[in-house]
Order: structure tokens, then sequence, then C-alpha cells
């Protein structure tokens, strides 16, 4: 009877202490900020969305050659760029996103503007899903023509709407869709 | 006048037969039915799979035939980097290693590229007058592309 008391007893310690354990656990969720999105930044990352406004930028100016030199500084930031921080899916998926973000980089190097073009819209989706995973320091805006190629996007630093789609032929044609950050 | 000519032409001659002395490998594998094929991938009709052979399999593919001509320098230097930068662009035989992003991002691209005659090339079809796509073949070809491209 008083050995079947102990064991009880002791069996109901351990129990109490793992219990104890959990609640004085030392976790990072005690320093994570849950109540607010916490403003995520990776600095590789913006290397590559600096490489891609300049990119931009070239292209709302009608500028093939300025637009090729920053497909190659591209090619080198999105090299750059380190996969090991981010683990599981999410690693996988900036492979991914990475491998063909650099293919369209490497055919803006050595396209002419329509093409730089094209290779620029599905490069805007793959830095926005890299954004998406990596987050970004800066507030930044997606903006959208739907009258390029049935519609197409890309990110800005600023509201105002400058088309890299059709440079100077439509400069101002676009719409601010959503604020990231 | 008459001995310059006969010693450029003899000389345009070695040059001629010097450079059939550099044959690179061909592009010819012999392993077709691999999982990774764009026919395996998707369940591709007949039709479109007979245009996309003909028209696109020389350079987009494992596979290339190669005509007689192919044995004659300069002509199969020209043909070997349209088949390289072609395979680079994209492989049919590859299609299967593609991560999803890649494959419909090419799947784009190659509608794109049927859509402004901007392939097959021109210098291809110049000589593969078969595989000159017709208005026809075209909107087989693109039909589908779009059908797949909805389904993803």
């Amino acid at each position: 009877m008083s050995i079947a008391a102990i064991l009880l007893l002791a069996v109901t310690y351990v129990n109490a202490q793992a219990g104890h354990n959990h609640s004085t656990m030392k976790m990072d969720n005690k320093k994570m900020d849950h109540s607010k999105m916490t403003i995520k930044s990776d600095a590789k990352a913006e290397a590559i969305l600096s490489d891609y406004f300049n990119l931009k930028d070239a292209l709302v100016n009608d500028d093939a050659k300025e637009a090729a030199q920053a497909g190659s500084k591209l090619i080198v930031s999105l090299k750059a760029f380190d996969r090991k921080t981010y683990k599981g899916m999410q690693q996988m998926e900036l492979i991914e996103i990475i491998v063909d973000a650099t293919e369209h980089a490497e055919h803006i190097v050595k396209s002419p503007i329509d093409h730089q073009r094209e290779h620029f819209k599905t490069l805007s989706k793959d830095v926005a899903d890299l954004l998406a995973i990596t987050g970004t320091a800066n507030p930044l805006y997606e903006q959208f023509c739907p009258m390029y190629d049935k519609g197409s996007a890309w990110l800005s630093t600023s509201k105002e709407v400058k088309n890299p789609y059709y440079g100077s032929k439509m400069l101002k044609c676009g719409s601010v869709k959503k604020q990231i950050n | 006048m008459k001995k310059i000519i006969k010693k450029i032409l003899f000389i345009g001659l070695i040059i001629f037969l010097l450079m059939q002395l550099y044959q690179p490998a061909r592009n010819e594998s012999f392993e077709q039915d691999i999982t990774s094929n764009f026919t395996k991938v998707y369940k591709v009709p007949k039709n479109v799979e007979t245009i996309l052979r003909t028209s696109c399999y020389d350079c987009h593919s494992n596979k290339t035939n190669y005509p007689w001509y192919s044995y004659i320098q300069p002509a199969r230097f020209f043909m070997e980097s349209h088949i390289k930068e072609g395979k680079e662009n994209l492989n049919f035989n590859e299609w299967g290693n593609y991560s999803g992003r890649k494959q419909k991002n090419k799947l784009d691209r190659i509608a794109k590229q049927i859509k402004s005659n901007e392939m097959p090339l021109a210098s291809y079809t110049l000589i593969h007058k078969n595989a000159t796509l017709s208005a026809t073949q075209k909107k087989e070809v693109l039909d589908w592309i779009n059908k797949i491209e909805n389904s993803l």
C-alpha cells in the first residue's frame, strides 16, 4: 500500500517536474512578439531587390543597354543569395526561384528591349515570390498594367506609377495594386 | 589575273578541307523513353506531338536528325551552335527535371515564340520546309498549351 503511494507520489512528482519544465522553458516564443508582424529582412535579398529596381528603371527609360547591365548585376546578386538560412519547403522554393530568376536575367543581358520586357514580367513574379519568403525592410508597392500581355505586374519603391513595359510610350499606364510593408 | 584567282581558290580549298577535321560529338542520344520526357509529363495529343517533333526537336531535344550535309563544315558548325543554344533554352527530353515554376514559364515562352513566329527559326524552316508551322498547326499547338496552362 505504502509502496504504491510512494510510487504514485514519485510519478506525480516527475509529471509535475515536466509541467514545471514547460512553464519555465526559455524558448524564443517569449521573445517573438506575435501581436504584430515582425518585419524580416535579409541583406542578400535586399541586394537582389536593389538590382531589380535598377533594371526596372532602365526599362522605364527605354534603355536596353542599361537594362542589360542591370541584368548582369542581378545575376551576381542572385548567385550570392544565401538560401541556407531558410529551411525545408522555403529553401526548396527559394532554390527554384533563384534558378528561374537567373535564367531571366541572363536573357535580359543579351536581348533587345522587347524581349527584356517579356522576361522582366516573369522575373517580377519571381522576385515577388522571393520577398514573400524573405520579407523586406522597406515599404514596396506592387503595380499593375492591364494592357501588357494580358496584364503584368512589377514592384516599385514609390507609389508613383512609371511603366517599365511600355516606357515612354505609355509611362503612366498602371495602378498600385497593393502595398508590401 | 588568272594565277591569283587560282591561288586564292587553292588556299580556300585547303582551308575547307582542314575544316572538315573538326567534327564535334553529335547530338544523338539513344535513351528516348525516359520519364523526364515532355511527352511523359503531359498527355500530349498525337497531332501536337508530331508538330513538336517535326518543327522543334532537332534543336530542342537530345536527338537531332542530322541531314547529309551535317558532315560538312561549316554547315555543321552553325548547326551545332543552334542545337547548343536551343537545348540550353529548352530541352523537351529534360522537361520533367524542370521545376514547376520553370515548366510554367517555359510553356508561356513556347507559346509566345510560336505566336510571334520567332520559332521555329526561319533559317531552319528555309531548309526544312516541312517544319514550317501552318496557321492550323500553330493553333493546334497554342490551344493545347493554353489548355495545359489553365490546368496547372
